[in-house]
């Protein structure tokens, strides 16, 4: 007989219990994992993954939280299942041989029934029953049971039939994946979902622009909160991995720890200490304007300190960078080699987007860095999937956040378009923000460098000059003058009429003391002069004043000797000599 | 000669015959006394039948690959045949069974 081990559902209260799938973020999406002791439906069309994801479900549930499963297929032999989950690491022998795992294959050939009379499905019922109760298995796989509406007579016998199974199934207190085949317009082609109510699951692989993608929905779960958003799911090495990227809140945590941008004076003109740990950092800017060498500094100078870097290139291969940031005098090979640096170049169109993204999220969780480094961004950019890219970057910016890794992007600008402005619209994600352009004038192009916006810093808001010399990145002060904002050459060739004018001033300068000089002896030499004049009239007029002085007295002496002589009787002042 | 011939070669044979059933339920009872009648009736003395309650022998089921019940599996003579139902029509129960009627 059948023995039917119902498990007391206790403890509404608690809310439904769930089964954890061990699947990377489906648990998080399903907040836990499948409704326990429920059937769940997971459907889609061919290839899109069902299988695994069935019977990863299982593999984890046996060896990572001890409920043993059966896989009833009825598509796949044995042997196929088996050999098919190698690959991931699942020795389904060995979890066999330890009554971990049951695996039933179940043959309907349609050309070898004939029926006669009413039937039902007893025989499924009894061996699934007679599979569970052998290793006490806590969940089940059901792969694919439509299968049997191709193999068996009167679909109207098998509805009945499948309702009762999943009845069944709940009353066994087992949880059960059902697999279904997407149908024309509903989930499954026979209208499982009717009957298997309390969680669908939708898979979808779809190719867009020559790329394709997979993707998981969860369209229903009945009793608990999910995440409704289409995620993107990768199918690897390691299994099936969904990325619950888009969190529901912007609850990370942020970190008040600076990092040097790798350039010293840009540091200075972050506020001088260079990015936030954790923060988001755009660099824009149209062709060669030098994006890349200035995201290699930030990558060098985090290996200086010790962080991990990974660096994900979409126009260069790793060779190439290594290459061309020696000619600036980089060398990241060093890095590479200590196992700080990895660089991942991927042809944006190598794969879809999400996959790329779920790629991405996988690398960095098993690289673990703390900065991470994307050149260029907008490669993803491929006709007009702008949405999709800008929702792949909130989730991929998103999650470094969340990680506190700090995400440095290049946005390569299209030449006449605004700089300041992204193709893919992320600016609004984005915490630091530099612009790099060409100014052309004078008949050479020169590289500008400015701070667009850095939240939470206070930051230059000047133009400065950027040039690459063969000792790296350097910024220099901008020429602002009368004429506007000058740079390379001009910027030299004003320097120099500059320092022209100061020279010519400074010569004035002399020029003007000298003559002042030349002045004062002049004047000096007229002074002296006039004194030595003065002297010689001084000189001649005592001389003139002497003779009249003497001619007084002679005459006087005169009268004086012709009153003698005149025998004058008045007495008369004595003059001088009778010459005169 | 050749049209007599061939049914009698077939009807010479010797019939393995195995009805998986589940329990005394109704179509488990009236498909075992379908096929006994119809054994007894074409096969008579050339027949062996098995009945196996899959309750009691749940084991069994995933060997003949059972899935809906009651299933007559004819292991003899090969090709292996499966006759799904009750087995209340006789008609398909013969020719699922390749049996031509005496």
């Amino acid at each position: 007989m059948v023995k039917s081990k119902k498990t007391s559902q206790t403890g509404l209260r608690a809310g439904l219990k769930k089964s954890p799938t061990g699947i990377a973020g489906l648990d998080q999406i399903t907040d836990g994992g499948l409704p326990q002791g429920r059937p769940t439906l997971v459907c889609g069309g061919t290839g899109c993954g069902k299988t695994l994801l069935a019977m990863e479900f299982l593999v984890h549930g046996a060896t990572e939280f001890n409920e043993p499963g059966v896989f009833m297929s009825f598509e796949e032999t044995v042997r196929d299942l088996t050999e098919n989950v190698v690959s991931l690491g699942f020795d389904l022998q060995e979890m066999i041989a330890r009554k971990q795992l049951v695996l039933d294959y179940v043959y309907v050939e349609r050309s070898e029934i004939e029926e006669s009379g009413e039937y039902d499905l007893e025989g499924l019922f009894i061996r699934l029953g007679a599979a569970i109760d052998a290793i006490g298995a806590r969940r089940v796989v059901l792969d694919t049971i439509e299968t049997l509406f191709a193999g068996l007579p009167d679909p109207a016998i098998l509805r009945a039939e499948l309702r009762r199974l999943f009845r069944w199934l709940k009353d066994k207190g087992v949880t059960a994946v059902i697999t279904g085949e997407r149908g024309d317009k509903t989930l499954t082609r026979q209208g499982l979902e009717e009957y298997v109510s309390d969680c669908v699951i939708v898979l979808d692989h779809r190719v867009s622009e020559q790329t394709s993608s997979r993707r998981l929905r969860v369209v229903k779960y009945r009793g608990s909160t999910h995440g409704t958003n289409e995620y993107p799911f990768l199918i690897d090495a390691d299994g099936i991995s969904v990325l619950p990227v888009t969190a529901l809140g912007l609850k990370h945590k942020v970190s008040a720890e600076r990092v040097s941008s790798g350039v010293p004076r840009l540091d200075a003109m972050l506020g001088g200490k260079g990015y936030y740990r954790g923060s988001s950092v755009l660099i824009s800017g149209t062709a060669g304007t030098g994006k890349s060498s200035l995201a290699a500094h930030f990558a060098n100078n985090a290996c200086l300190r010790g962080d991990r870097v990974l660096y994900f290139s979409f126009e260069e291969s790793p060779d190439q960078i290594i290459r061309n940031m020696r000619s600036i005098g980089l060398d990241l090979q060093p890095w590479i080699k200590a196992g700080l640096l990895q660089i991942h170049a991927h042809r944006p169109s190598s794969a879809g987007l999400e996959t790329h993204l779920a790629l991405k999220h996988q690398l960095i969780m098993r690289f673990k860095p703390q900065v991470v480094i994307m050149d260029p961004l907008n490669s993803f950019v491929i006709g007009d999937n702008a949405i999709e890219v800008k929702s792949m970057l909130m989730r991929l910016v998103d999650f470094l956040k969340t990680q506190q890794i700090t995400g440095l992007f290049t946005n390569l600008a299209q030449g006449g378009g605004p700089v300041e402005q992204t193709e893919v619209a992320i600016s609004s994600l984005i915490d630091t923000w530099l612009l790099l352009r060409d100014i052309d004038s004078g008949g050479e192009r020169n590289r500008c460098l400015s701070i667009l916006k850095s939240r939470g810093m206070a930051h230059s808001n000047q133009i400065r000059e950027f040039l690459l010399t063969d000792q790296g990145v350097e910024l220099r002060d901008v020429y602002v003058g009368p004429e506007g904002v000058l740079t390379g050459s001009a910027r030299l060739t004003k320097e120099a009429e500059n320092q022209a004018t100061l020279l010519i001033r400074d010569q004035e300068v002399e020029l003007r003391q000298i003559e002042l000089e030349r002045k004062r002896t002049t004047l000096e030499a007229q002074i002296a002069m006039l004194r030595a004049e003065f002297a010689v009239q001084e000189v001649a007029s005592q001389k003139v004043i002497g003779q009249e002085t003497a001619e007084k007295a002679k005459l006087a002496q005169g009268r004086v000797d012709m009153g003698v002589s005149r025998k004058v009787d008045a007495k008369p002042n004595k003059g001088k000599g009778a010459s005169k | 000669m050749k049209e007599k011939q061939a049914p009698d070669k077939v009807a010479s044979k010797h019939f393995i015959l195995k009805l998986y059933i589940a329990g005394q339920s109704p179509k488990s009872i009236n498909a075992i006394a379908n096929i006994k009648t119809i054994c007894e009736e074409n096969l008579h003395g050339r027949y062996e039948l098995e009945v196996i309650d899959l309750y009691e022998r749940p084991q069994l089921a995933q060997g003949d690959q059972i899935i809906a019940l009651p299933t007559l599996i004819r292991k003899l003579p090969p090709p292996l045949r499966r006759i799904i139902g009750d087995l209340s029509d006789t008609g398909r129960v013969l020719v699922g069974l390749d049996i031509q009627k005496v």
